[in-house]
């Protein structure tokens, strides 16, 4: 029998409903497989207690014959931004240690009612800002992948970078990341997972600790396209605690990934091939282009004039957002408090030693174009230049179905080589910040190694909530580029 | 635009944050190449062009305005750095 923390979601599935395993025993597999690879720094919180009353549970409804469907004993890991009831929730930051809420997010309580099993809370990028997982309180997370020959530590990415570490060290058999503007996609391309990121109201936001609220968005992270269909199905759904919540029918995701890509319309857009392109990445692309050419789809191009703009647009709507939702940071009503003579000093002490370099940073950048004389300048060009990259997506979709990009300029890189220079690490974003922009569903499918042996992504766009045709295609994907290579360190 | 260490400490003032007097240099300077390279957008023509404020298609909801939760005083306060008699504390602003 394959070794439990080797199985995919679907094949867990299979082995609970034929009683191959149980769901203790799969608790019990990855609770050793995190005790053996904690140098990956994977967890700021681990819960094994918790994950054996939970596998217990699911043994006993199983018993019964009352088994409540695909999530059903299955461990998995939660990002600590998302809110759990009784557990301590960080966001990574200083300023949430110790911060244990009162009530549960609604995606990991979806999960929760669908009977999955909670292992810990995964570390991230404070308050998930970053790409390589360096600006966490609680420590860098290592990517259990390595360069052929060369021991040192690479970033997993970020910042959903302890969860795509975890996934890909086979410490737990699924995880939930969030994606503000490449957090769940750009750390799974580099861990060597599928990490997707669905239309802008399809997870509920209500109890994740927000970051910017018009682009954050839950998603899962997986091994395989079909565990991502079937995570997201678990994650997913109206929501009436959040207002910007889509109230639709959940399509049955997992049932839609086999349909093929016979006739489907592939995009390519010209303005995604920048000068300087890693030639490694130009060529995992083409050769995606053909992988799909060859399983019956039509390679359209297509043009998407206002791309380059993306990434400065982002870097000024995500700050204000984000200088805006941290203000509750307060020192008051939660978390972390250093005394001041006055309330004012109270506030400032309070945010100056809670807040990392990074995060400070963004309030502050936040906070200046927000602030009198600037917001037309600034925050208010920055949302017409956002409407015009979501016509860009409007318009190309007259054309195709679905487009195809690379997920990131380059593979994993050393921890410590990018820290020092704020633009050189938001470019890690450049190809999955549009679709953030727009709030259009994006997922990358492992496709490939560079010549180092590390893992390299590819990244599919899909029309707002149609993520089924865009799971068709990864799926597609998936088949043509038969990755199985396996991580170093694990 | 470059931004100065008067700016600084304006923005820091506004956001609440402590800044030692030792990081205000090199804090300007970061501002200033990140708000110098975000500047690129004055390229792009937005006459016209009404700003995004809805990022999926759709109207928010109208809810009847009633209470529907309360009577949690102690956990609302459980997370509190010094919670005093059910109500958080702050330093004295009233004289």
């Amino acid at each position: 029998m394959t070794t439990p923390t080797d199985f995919t979601i679907a094949e867990a599935r299979d082995a609970l409903d034929s009683g191959a395993v149980s769901a203790r025993e799969l608790a019990e597999a990855h609770i050793a497989a995190m005790d053996a690879a904690r140098n990956l720094n994977a967890f700021i919180t681990e819960t094994p207690d918790r994950a054996l009353a939970d596998a217990d549970a699911s043994d006993a409804r199983r018993a019964k014959g009352e088994a409540l469907g695909a999530l059903d004993g299955i461990p998995l890991a939660i990002k600590d931004l998302f809110c759990t009831e009784g557990v301590m929730t960080t966001a990574a930051s200083h300023i949430l240690e110790g911060f244990v809420p009162p009530y549960e997010s609604t995606v990991s309580g979806n999960l929760q009612a669908a009977g999955s099993v909670m292992l810990g809370k995964t570390n991230l990028d404070e308050f998930a800002m970053g790409s390589s997982n360096e600006t966490s309180y609680f420590g860098n997370v290592e990517n259990p992948w390595r360069r052929d020959g060369d021991n040192r530590p690479l970033v997993p990415g970020g910042s959903s970078g302890g969860a795509a570490a975890a996934v890909s060290g086979r410490l737990c058999l699924g995880a939930t990341g969030t994606d503000t503007g490449g957090s769940i996609r750009q750390p799974a391309a580099f861990c060597g997972i599928v990490g997707m990121k669905p239309t802008y109201g399809r997870c509920s936001r209500w109890g994740v600790v927000a970051f910017a609220s018009s682009l954050d968005q839950a998603g899962p992270m997986t091994r395989s396209v079909r565990d991502s269909a079937i995570l997201l199905g678990g994650m997913a759904g109206f929501d009436p605690k959040d207002s910007t919540s889509a109230d639709m029918a959940l399509p049955d995701f997992e049932a839609a990934i086999d349909g093929g890509v016979k006739g489907l319309r592939v995009g390519i857009p010209a303005e995604y091939a920048v000068e300087g392109m890693n030639p490694e990445i130009a060529a995992l692309w083409d050769q995606g282009k053909a992988w799909l050419k060859d399983a019956g789809a039509e390679l359209v191009d297509i043009s998407l004039p206002h791309t380059k703009y993306a990434l400065p647009a982002y870097y000024i709507i995500a700050p204000a957002e984000a200088s805006s939702n941290l203000a509750r940071y307060d020192g008051v009503r939660y978390g972390q408090r250093e005394e001041g003579s006055d309330l004012t000093e109270l506030y400032e002490n309070t945010r100056a030693a809670g807040f990392g370099i990074e995060v400070r940073r963004r309030i502050l950048i936040g906070t200046y174009v927000l602030s009198a004389g600037y917001y037309d300048a600034y925050y208010l060009k920055a949302q017409k230049v956002r409407a015009l990259i979501a016509r860009d997506f409007t318009q190309a979709y007259e054309k195709c179905d679905v487009i195809l990009t690379p997920t990131t300029p380059g593979p994993a890189f050393a921890a410590g080589e990018k820290s020092d220079d704020p633009i050189a690490m938001y470019l890690n974003d450049v190809l999955t910040v549009p679709a953030s922009l727009a709030g259009l569903p994006a997922i990358s499918v492992p496709a490939g190694l560079s010549g180092e042996g590390l893992p390299l992504g590819l990244h599919l766009i899909g029309k707002a909530f149609d993520e089924e045709t865009m799971f068709r295609a990864a799926q597609a994907l998936e088949n043509a580029a038969r990755f199985d290579a396996r991580p170093a360190k694990r | 635009m470059a931004v100065d260490r008067d700016t600084v400490i304006r923005v820091a003032r506004l956001a609440r944050i402590k800044v030692p007097e030792g990081d205000l240099d090199t804090l300007a300077g970061e501002l200033s190449n990140i708000m110098g390279w975000v500047e690129q957008l004055a390229e792009v023509d937005t006459d016209g062009v009404d700003p995004m404020t809805s990022v999926a298609d759709m109207k928010l909801r109208w809810r009847a305005d009633e209470v529907t939760d309360g009577g949690i005083r102690d956990r609302v306060t459980a997370n509190a750095s010094d919670p005093r008699d059910g109500m958080f504390s702050v330093p004295k602003v009233i004289e």
